[in-house]
């Protein structure tokens, strides 16, 4: 849908851009402005007809007037709408989000230390769903209504209907107290916490930085089962959709002329076929994964996971509006970027929608 | 023509099991076939496309195909397992589909995948392959051969990729091609260039061809030999030159259905079925 839409205003801007790989970065830049404009707006709209008085929440409810409209004033709070929309606006721009009343640290701050736990267990569920959830949904149709079809259609209706705290709390008390095969909540064993120093807040990362192989598996034991637990509903997702649309693709008329030629089954169905089926499959990888990104609290409260979801909800909970806002213009930002990594990823897989 | 039988055909049966009960697609269909161009001419439905379907034993999964003989020069077609099968499709019997807008693999360069029919039966490095796959590209009369090679099939029209077809499965050399309706999905005019062109290779190279069209004249004007189908039978067989002298009523009434230049233009002709034609 978005392609098509995209393909659209190319033809229009094509009389007025010279073509070019210049001229292609413009376009994304500019529709990325329009877009985070847009995303901007909103949250600040929300963020001022939400019933929440921020300046109640940071000088509390006893404050007398006197002080409660200096803080008002100090916030900014008193200016027409659109002139704190632009206040808004340019403090983004340079990065603050404000205060945490919570945390009492600027939000960018709180961010940036909550967002890579997330981005870590969002990417290597999203790897694993991927690697085992396309082999299912193609493993599925090509054996259509016999029993490799019922196995895999039986696993993600399960994937699909479980409650995602049950399945983390049974998983918890089977691999990590029953059979002690991984690691607990958290991170990190907490004996170690304090050893690594971030330097791209991704604990898999930092430490293979630091070269610490102890602290890597450490990090590693404690990431499987969450990122395990995630995995298995975007396998799920993955795998249903890879089976639909690989069947679509397995009655083309292309694929009877791949068997004219006496082409192997093997290769008709990975390079002939999965190459149509990667186009629209695409864009349901980078969804299910951006989903991910905004931050599963379930999976995260379970896990004692410091993500950005966990860190949201705290957040709401404790009507600290700037952290909630900040949150938010982070999510809509993953969201957005995600949406153009899959229109790049889509052009590069479809001739058709290149120009 | 040589008299040597390439393919043999004795009572061929197609059958599809559907939700709504059997349907017999193909009811006992002979031919032999030596070096020479065989039309199979039929309205659609006729069982003709399943007819050259089976002789490459690509029916569809709800089909059942019988026959007391489909030989391929010595080889048994009704008995072959998927690996041998892969040795016949292609290098020896080639099929050309109908409508390169769905048969061509849209995420794939036209060179890649002629490219790819090549090498499936002949062992050869990517530079030589890529070099024979340009010259059969040019062997197809397109112009600019180095630029349609590094193609996608969208980005050519339809009698273009017609040809690549043509070029595509004429590639690996093989020596039975059927061509099912090859150009049904063009625009008239281009119709008969591509006819020509398939002909000139068929003829050059000495392959047989088995023609499957519902046009009695294109099939009477490239063909040494014609099959008329109807409802699964072979109605009528006979020599493309002897046509007018054609004896079955549903013959007579398809060409009656060709306009002449000086007959009577007052009453379309219309050809009236009669439910006999059916029973074997």
């Amino acid at each position: 849908m978005s392609a098509v839409k995209r393909n659209k205003r190319d033809g229009r801007n094509r009389a007025r851009f010279a073509s070019g790989p210049t001229a292609t970065v413009l376009r994304l830049v500019f529709s990325l402005a329009i877009t985070f404009f847009g995303l901007l707006l909103v949250t600040f709209l929300i963020g001022r007809v939400l019933p929440i008085d921020p300046v109640l929440a940071a000088v509390g409810d006893r404050a007398p007037q006197a002080v409660y409209d200096r803080v008002r004033e100090e916030m900014g709070l008193n200016l027409p709408l659109w002139q704190q929309f632009f206040i808004y606006i340019s403090n983004v721009l340079q990065g603050n989000f404000g205060q945490s009343v919570l945390t009492s640290n600027s939000v960018l701050d709180d961010i940036k230390r909550v967002f890579p736990a997330t981005l870590e267990l969002a990417t290597l569920a999203t790897i694993i769903g991927v690697f085992l959830g396309i082999p299912a949904g193609v493993f599925a149709a090509i054996n259509k209504g016999k029993w490799p079809d019922h196995v895999v259609r039986v696993i993600g209706l399960a994937g699909y209907s479980m409650p995602i705290f049950w399945l983390g709390l049974m998983g918890l008390l089977v691999f990590y107290m029953k059979l002690d095969w991984v690691a607990g909540p958290g991170r990190l064993d907490s004996f170690y916490a304090d050893f690594i120093e971030p330097t791209t807040g991704l604990m898999l990362i930092d430490t293979l930085i630091e070269g610490d192989m102890d602290l890597f598996w450490n990090a590693v034991s404690h990431i499987v089962l969450p990122a395990s637990i995630l995995a298995y509903f975007s396998l799920a997702y993955i795998a249903r959709m890879t089976r639909s649309f690989m069947l679509e693709q397995l009655s083309q008329e292309y694929i009877l002329t791949a068997r004219v030629k006496g082409i192997s089954e093997h290769r008709i169905i990975w390079r002939h076929a999965l190459g149509n089926v990667m186009v629209p499959l695409v864009t349901v990888i980078a969804l299910s994964y951006a989903n991910l990104l905004e931050g599963s609290v379930l999976t995260e409260i379970i896990f004692a996971w410091p993500g950005l979801g966990l860190y949201i909800t705290n957040s709401l909970l404790n009507a600290d509006m700037n952290a909630v806002l900040g949150g938010t213009i982070v999510v809509g930002a993953v969201f957005i970027g995600v949406n153009m990594l899959s229109d790049v990823l889509y052009r590069l897989l479809d001739p058709r929608a290149r120009r | 023509m040589s008299n040597e039988t390439l393919l043999s055909v004795k009572n061929l049966e197609v059958m599809f099991n559907t939700p709504k009960g059997d349907v017999h697609a193909v009811r006992g269909v002979s031919f032999d076939l030596g070096r020479e161009r065989l039309g199979i001419v039929g309205e659609s439905g006729s069982g003709k496309s399943q007819t050259g379907r089976a002789i490459l034993g690509l029916t569809a999964a709800n089909g059942k195909i019988t026959a007391d003989q489909l030989k391929f020069h010595d080889v048994d077609l009704a008995n072959l397992t998927p690996k041998q099968w892969r040795k016949v499709r292609g290098a020896r019997i080639s099929m050309i589909m109908q409508d390169p807008k769905y048969s061509l693999n849209p995420v794939m360069t036209i060179g890649d995948q002629i490219i790819e029919a090549y090498r499936e039966h002949h062992k050869v490095n990517a530079k030589e392959a890529r070099h024979r796959a340009i010259d059969m590209l040019d062997a197809v009369k397109i112009r600019d051969p180095e630029r349609v090679f590094n193609s996608y099939p969208h980005e050519v029209s339809g009698g273009m990729g017609q040809r690549v077809m043509i070029a595509m499965m004429l590639i690996p050399d093989p020596e039975l091609i059927i061509a099912d309706e090859p150009t049904s999905a063009l625009d008239v005019t281009v119709q008969l260039q591509v006819m020509a062109i398939l002909d000139d290779l068929v003829r050059d190279r000495g392959m047989a061809l088995i023609f499957i069209s519902h046009d009695l004249h294109l099939v009477s004007s490239f063909c040494d030999r014609v099959l008329v189908m109807y409802q699964g039978l072979v109605v009528e067989e006979i020599k493309a030159s002897a046509l007018h002298e054609a004896k079955h009523p549903y013959t007579k009434g398809l060409l009656n259905c060709l306009p002449k230049m000086d007959g009577d233009h007052s009453d379309l002709p219309i050809l009236e079925r009669e439910a006999s034609w059916a029973e074997g």
